[in-house]
Order: structure tokens, then sequence, then C-alpha cells
């Protein structure tokens, strides 16, 4: 055998186990894969885990991009562009206005009661200043949903996934329907499109749908 | 009820149906006897799970993997997947979080294969009235309450499912060791070898085991064909099964969250090894006010609620 | 040609119960109908699976446990006749013990019966065997009730077959063999009834059925109602084969009624006490039987009634003139089997599971598969029973003899 047909032999052989390892994985994995980008390093208290990016909205993010120049204006008032956020907003509302977590020089970062400067990516720690012992239970995994596997790498949600920063009450949801009386419970002949279709589809479909902002 | 009564009895004394009914019946009763088919009476002689070696185990998998295509036209891949040295599982509910939507039931539902008709649930959501009497008894629990939306102002919920006990009460009435306790904690039933006699459930304190009363049926492109022979493979009429805390996605290396764990949108399930000291699920338990349900009888369940605020 | 002997002898039984008259065709026709559509219903429910019945994940035993619980009742009452049988020697009722021990394998066959049809997979069945399935000894008590049941089965099949066979060779029995047998068979009966007990006494999740008073009012009930069924069967023998039961044998039984319920009744007052004035969560099946819980009565009346029957039947039993009355003393047994079937069937299964270990209330009551079932199993029992007196009385009084080995003249039947 030449050198050249063992090569593409070996090579082929990658290309079927990269396939079949793809084809066993869950499919949710590849989805909480490309989502994770953040793995926190800097505090020791931490455990190694996987922060997806924070939920930015579109268009709005980077601040700077409109901000730059921009004077500051520490005044309560009806915003002209932020609108929706500034009739809505209901966090602590009579104790906190805009600046108390947004830094008026760079827009693109958040300051700290300390003065430190964090990125969006790590906005755990400005609410973690108000929400201590809801931090620390996040930090060990007792606050918050957590994914991936019990015994590997764990992908955690920041707070703002689940609690929109401006108004963080959960909002409610639907629930599903109860399940059936027992009395109703009865022998029936079904054909295969009566049987029952189950109200939750693909689970790892559904990880992040139900954490509700408006 | 009395209505559907009359309803049945109409329907029992029509000929036809008695005359089906016959056929099929003594067409069941003699399949051990006069099939060519020699899975059948592989499958009627099929020994305990667990005294079987290897290659018995394989070539049960085999006939179950070819059953399970025949009858539902799709590959299944059976696991038989051991218990991980080193572990035995633990499972939290925060009761403060829960909000009673129910995703876990049906999540459960999906995972697991449960039957849709007749329907069965592994979880089942009790709402209670805050203020009320609750815990012990449950007997002011409503079941099928069913909001527009939730949480309802004045009531808390409680998720109830298998609570893995310790000291199972359901393993120690059944008859033929058809179900048991792994190595791992989970509490496991062998489809093939339960005889339907359902004296577990009447010792569950939990109401945590279902039977399948019919012919489980289910949506074959709702079906998830990736199983374990102790877990959320497809059941059989007349036997029991229950909440296996997703044996087939627990137990690997790395190994899932259950279906529950991660569908619930407020993160109020928690579940890890409790034999790990760095585990959350030890973490809760040392550093959080936890209670297990109905402790006065000892089953010593490892499915902690809490009340992490 | 000795060895045809066995032939010969099957022979002549099966002719013994083929032939009869108009009655006694009419009667195995009306109890093979009964058969027969229980047999149509065991079908469709075979086919369709145990949803036919009304039982659920809420109420998961039912109709079929409870008749069960009763008949193993029954069957423990054979027992009482034959302590004072044997071991007084009370001659009067030493000659009915026959029928007794008969009806004790009768019920045990129904029971198995019954727990058969409640199976969900009938053919695995032999899984709860020891050796060859995986019988769970000894700490399911399920366990302990199949060996004890079969046991007591075939103690209870041995001795009449036995007795029967060697005075149809014109023998009398060996008590070298009987006795022991008979020793045994006091405290069996006495265990299959305690298993059968403790079988839901052990249950620590269902408060009604885990009070230690169970097992006594089990024995005390079973007492009341396999004697007082075994009455009535004795007055139908006596009429129907003109056979020589004596009055006493009957009034000394029932007479022994009387005090088995009387403790019967204590022990339910026991019971009764205790739930209603602790008052405690566990009070809640006892408050549905009684008065109903939230709304759901389904029992109530039936619960009132059985308590009605038994206290009724107590003073008639207990009064010597009612006692020896037939009218008033049929009435007595017919109140007893009543009382006892519904307080021992649907009265002590049902709330075991009602409230349900989660709260949850299902009425439960039984679908007509359900009924048709029980009925074609009481009409196969009550079959069994009739073909085993039609060849055994005759063999019991000298009609009906077998050929032996030592050439004899053949009998004058």
């Amino acid at each position: 055998m030449t050198y050249a047909r063992r090569l593409v032999l070996l090579i082929g052989l990658c290309v079927l186990f990269a396939t079949l390892a793809v084809n066993n994985a869950y499919p949710g994995e590849e989805q909480e894969q490309t989502a994770a980008t953040t793995r926190r390093k800097a505090d020791p208290d931490m455990p190694k885990y996987v922060v997806p990016p924070p939920p930015l909205s579109e268009g709005i993010f980077p601040c700077s991009q409109c901000h730059e120049g921009m004077e500051p204006n520490p005044t309560r008032r009806e915003l002209t562009f932020h609108t929706e956020i500034s009739k809505g907003f209901n966090h602590a509302k009579e104790q906190r206005w805009c600046l108390d977590c947004h830094n008026p020089d760079d827009r693109d970062k958040l300051r700290l009661a300390s003065g430190k400067l964090i990125s969006f990516e790590e906005s755990e720690y400005l609410c973690g200043q108000c929400h201590g012992t809801i931090f620390r239970d996040w930090k060990v995994g007792v606050h918050g949903k957590r994914t991936g596997y019990w015994n590997g790498r764990k992908v955690y949600r920041l707070c703002v996934h689940c609690h929109y920063p401006h108004w963080p009450k959960f909002q409610p949801l639907k629930p599903l329907p109860p399940p059936l009386k027992p009395d109703h419970i009865k022998y029936r002949k079904l054909s295969d499109d009566e049987i029952p279709r189950n109200p939750i589809g693909d689970i790892s479909e559904t990880v992040y749908k139900y954490e509700k902002r408006r | 009820m009395k209505r559907e009564d009359k309803k049945t009895e109409s329907r029992f004394f029509s000929r036809r149906d008695v005359l089906k009914g016959a056929f099929y019946g003594l067409a069941s009763l003699a399949i051990p006897i006069g099939s060519a088919d020699a899975s059948v009476w592989d499958a009627f002689f099929q020994k305990h799970f667990r005294e079987m070696n290897k290659d018995e185990v394989g070539a049960v998998i085999d006939r179950l993997e070819k059953e399970y295509y025949k009858k539902f036209g799709k590959k299944f891949d059976i696991k038989t997947t051991e218990a991980i040295p080193g572990t035995l599982f633990g499972y939290g509910l925060d009761l403060s979080r829960c909000i009673g939507c129910r995703r876990c039931v049906y999540a459960c539902v999906r995972e697991n294969n449960q039957s849709r008709d007749p329907q069965i649930h592994w979880i089942t959501v009790l709402r209670f009235k805050q203020g009320k009497k609750w815990v012990n008894d449950l007997e002011e629990a409503e079941k099928y309450y069913y909001p527009g939306e939730v949480p309802e102002e004045g009531y808390f919920y409680m998720p109830v499912q298998c609570q893995q006990c310790e000291n199972p009460p359901c393993v120690k009435v059944c008859p033929t060791q058809a179900t048991w306790k792994e190595p791992d904690g989970i509490v496991v039933v062998d489809y093939n070898w339960c005889i339907g006699c359902r004296y577990c459930m009447a010792a569950c304190p939990y109401g945590a085991r279902r039977f399948n009363w019919g012919e489980p049926r289910i949506a074959r492109e709702e079906l998830n064909t990736n199983v374990h022979y102790l877990g959320n493979r497809p059941r059989y009429k007349g036997v029991v099964e229950k909440c296996t805390f997703c044996i087939q996605r627990t137990r690997g290396n790395p190994g899932r969250y259950p279906a529950c764990v991660e569908i619930c949108p407020v993160g109020a399930r928690k579940f890890g090894n409790l034999l790990d000291p760095k585990s959350e699920i030890r973490y809760i338990i040392e550093n959080k006010r936890v209670f297990r349900l109905k402790e006065d009888l000892n089953t010593q369940p490892k499915f902690f609620y809490f009340f992490a605020t | 040609m000795f060895f045809l002997n066995p032939f010969i002898n099957f022979f002549r039984v099966l002719k013994q119960v083929v032939k009869g008259g108009t009655w006694y065709y009419a009667w195995i026709g009306f109890l093979s109908f009964f058969i027969l559509i229980g047999v149509a219903a065991y079908l469709k429910q075979l086919n369709h699976g145990l949803i036919e019945t009304a039982m659920r994940d809420q109420v998961s035993w039912g109709f079929y446990i409870a008749n069960f619980t009763f008949l193993v009742g029954v069957a423990a009452a054979a027992v009482y006749l034959v302590v004072p049988a044997y071991v007084y020697n009370f001659k009067p009722i030493k000659e009915v013990v026959l029928f007794g021990e008969l009806l004790a394998a009768t019920a045990i066959i129904m029971c198995v019966l019954f727990i058969m049809v409640d199976l969900g997979r009938p053919e695995r069945v032999w899984h709860i065997l020891p050796v060859i399935g995986k019988m769970h000894f000894p700490a399911s008590l399920l366990a302990w009730d199949v060996l004890v049941l079969n046991g007591y089965l075939a103690i209870n099949l041995f001795i009449p077959f036995y007795g029967l066979y060697k005075l149809a060779h014109g023998k009398e029995y060996n008590m070298q063999i009987i006795k022991p047998l008979i020793i045994i068979s006091i405290p069996w009966a006495i265990s299959i009834h305690t298993v059968t007990a403790f079988l839901y006494n052990g249950l620590p999740s269902r408060p009604f059925w885990n009070a230690a008073v169970l097992a006594p009012r089990f024995i005390a009930s079973a007492l009341c109602s396999g004697p007082a069924l075994m009455l009535i069967i004795f007055q139908l023998v006596r009429k129907i084969y003109k056979l020589d039961i004596e009055n006493k044998a009957i009034f000394k039984i029932a007479e022994l009624i009387a005090y088995a319920m009387a403790v019967n009744l204590f022990l339910f007052m026991a019971e009764f006490f205790k739930e209603f004035y602790s008052n405690s969560i566990h009070l809640a099946p006892m408050k549905y039987l009684y008065f109903g819980l939230h709304g759901h009565y389904n029992l109530v009346p039936w619960m009132w009634a059985s308590l009605f029957f038994n206290l009724t039947a107590f003073v008639l039993f207990l009064l010597p003139k009612t006692r020896e009355h037939f009218f008033s003393l049929n009435l007595a047994c017919v109140l007893v089997i009543a009382g006892v079937y519904i307080e021992k069937g649907m009265g002590l299964v049902v709330p075991g599971f009602i409230p349900g270990t989660l709260g949850e209330i299902y009425e439960y009551s039984p679908t007509m598969v359900e009924r048709t079932i029980t009925v074609g199993i009481w009409a196969l029992g009550a079959l069994i029973y009739t073909i085993f007196l039609k060849f055994m009385i005759p063999i019991y009084k000298g009609e009906l003899r077998f050929v032996s080995r030592v050439k004899e003249q053949p009998d004058q039947t």
C-alpha cells in the first residue's frame, strides 16, 4: 500500500469517526458549545463553568455608537430614545436610575459601586452588589438554571438571561395542561394520527425558550 | 362515573366485541404455546435482568431492538450502562422558586417515552393554598389546577415524583424482585419481569409509580430512541413504571442532567452526586433548610425539597 | 389387571359427576352461563388491559382484591370446624368437617383466580415461584402469601381426598398420616389470614391498613363469615343429599359465630374509637367510610349497612331462641356474610387508597367487566364445590366404592 493510499484511508477514517461523534452527541450539545464564550477563572471561588454571552438587544449595543460624545445626564426623566425602558422601569425604582449601573464615561461598560468597570459579559458582579446571597447561591449553582453535565462542563445563565435588568420580576407563564382525571382514562381505539401529541417537542430546543422577557 | 358504566355495559354485550375479544384474548394466551416465532419464546423465558450474563443481556438487547423496530419502525439504541462507581444520585427542588408551570411533567413524558394514551405522567405537580395545612397528608393538595397564568397569587406548588428512597418500600414488597435499587441509588423496574400485581403502588407513599392500564401508545415521530433498558425504553401493557432520574442521560461520563432539570424555566430543580462534597446537591443539603417528604415513614428519600430564600 | 383400577375408578367418579337430575343440570347450566360470560369479560380485559376495570393509579387495587381478601377469610374458617372436631372430638361437628375443608380448598382456588385476573401480566406469574422464578422471600409478604395459600390448599385437598379415597376402598383412614396434618392445619389456617392481613398491614404509606388491630380483625371477621357460609351449605347438603347432619352441630357453630362476632365488633369499636378520638390526619379514610370526605360518599351507605347487618346478626346468633330457629338463623347467616363481605372487601381495600398518598380522592366503583369477571369466578367456585360434593357425598355415604387391589364385590350403585 502506498503512503498516499494510507493517508487517504486515514483521513477517511477520521472523517467517519468525526461524523459518528457528531451524530452521537445530543442535539443540544452543539448549540451550547457555540453559545458558550465566557469561561471564568479570575475568581477562585468560582468553579469551572461556561456562561453564554448576554442577550444584548440587537442594534442597541455597543452603546457608544450613539452615546459617544453625548453629555451624561443623571436626572430622572422620561427618556426620548429608550422610551420603553424609562416607562416600564421597575427595579428598586425609587433608589436607582441609569447611571447607577451604566458607566457614564465609557458607555460600553458597567460600573460597580466601587468604581470598578466591568463588561456586559460579567454583569453578575453588578447584580451581586445588592443581591449578595443570591449571587452566592448562583456561584455554587443553587440559584438559577444550569444545564450541561452533572459531572462535567456546566452551562450557567447570567442573571440577565432570565431577569430583564430593568424590570427583573419574572413574567407569569401559561401552565401546561393538568393530567387527565382517572375516570377520563378509558380504553379508546385511536389511529396513529389521533394519539395525543406532547406539548413539549424536543427538550434541548426549549432550553432557552422560557426565559421570559418583554 | 355512572354514565360511563352504562356505556361500558352496552358495549360489553355487543356480540361482535365479545367475539373479537375472545379471539384476541385466545391469541394472546396462545402465543407462548403455538407461535412458531422463536423470539416469542425467548421473550417468555427471558431471565431476570440481574441473573443474566453479558452475552445473555446482549442477546436480549438485540431481540428487543428488533422487536421495537418491528413495532415502531424506528431503530432504538438500548443501553445497559451500569452505575458509575462512587455515585449516589440526589435531587433538590427549590419550593421557593417553583411556579407550577408543568414544563417538567411534559419534558419527562417526551424524554422517557411515557404513554400518551392512556395518559401517563411520572411527575405530579401539587398546588397548595398558602397558610393551609399541607405537607404531611397532602389532603389539601390540588393536582388538576389550570389557571391562565402561573404562579397564582396565594398559592404555592410542589412537584412530586419518585423520591428514590434509600429505604424503598416498593422494592421491599415486590414479590418477584422486578424492582430494585441500583448501586447509584436509582430504583429501577425490569419491564420484562414485572407481573403487574401493583403491590409496589400500594406501598409507595409518594404516588410515584404508574401502571400501564392499557397498551401504551406514542406517536411514532415523538419516540425517543435513545434509551436505557432500565429506564425509558418502550413499556408494555400491564407493567409498572416510574421515574429513574433519567438513567439514560445521567449515567454517563460526562452525564447529562435529567430532562426535568434541563427544562425547568426557573431553575428550581437541582441534581448531582451526593458522594461528591463539591456537588450543588451537597451544598444545598449543608447550607439550606431542606426537608424530605413524609420523613416519619423512614423511607429516606434522596429527593430534597428546600427553600433557597 | 390392577393397573387399570385407577382408570376404572376415575370413570366411576366421572359417571357420578356427569349424571344427575333436572335440578342438577339446571344448576350446572346456570353456573356455566355465568362462567362463560365471565370468561368472555376476562378475554376482553386480557385484550385491552386492566383499563377495562375502574382501577387506576390512584386506586390500584379494587374489586378483585376485595373478593380475594374475603375468600381468604372463608378459607381460614375451616379451622373453626377442625379444632373442635379433632382436638375435642366433638362428634356432631366432626362429621361435617369434610365440607368445611372442601369449602376451604374451593375458596383458595377462587383466591388464586382473583389474583390471576388482577395481574397485569398473568403469563409471567411463574416469576413469583421459588427456584424457577425469583421469589422475593422473605421480604415480600406477597411471597409469603403464595407459600401459605398454596400450602393450605394442598392440606385442605389432601385431607378430604385421602380420607375419602380410603373410605371409597372401604378402609378406615390412617390417623398417623392425618393427625399431624390436622395439627399443622390449625395454625396454618390462622397464618393464611394473618399473612394476608400483614400484606396490607405492612404498608405505612396506607394509614388505614397500618393498624396493628388489622390481623385480629381479619381473623375475627373470618370466623364469622366462613362458618355462616358453611351453615347455609350444610342445610342445603342435608336437604339435597339426605345427609345426616345433626342440628346440634349447626347450632353449636352458630353459637361460635356469635362469640366471633362479639370479638369482631369489639375490635372494630377499638379501631373506631382510636381514629375518631385521636382525630389525627390518619382519620381521613375512616371518615370517608362512615361519614364521607370532601363530598365523596360512595361507601357510606354500604358501611353503615354492614355495621347494621353485623350487629343484627350478632343478636340473632346470641339469643338461643333466634339461633335455634331456622328462619332467623339463616337470616343471620346471610346478614353476616353480607356484612363481612362489605367490611372486608370493598370497605377494606378501597379506603387504603382514599385519600391517596398525594391527597387525591378517586371514587372507585367497579366496571361491568370487573363485576362480570367476579361473578364468573364465584360461579366457577360454586361449580367446583358442587362437583366435589357430587362425588364425595356418595363416597361418604358409602354409595360409591372403588375397585380395590384386593378383589371385592362391585358396589350396588
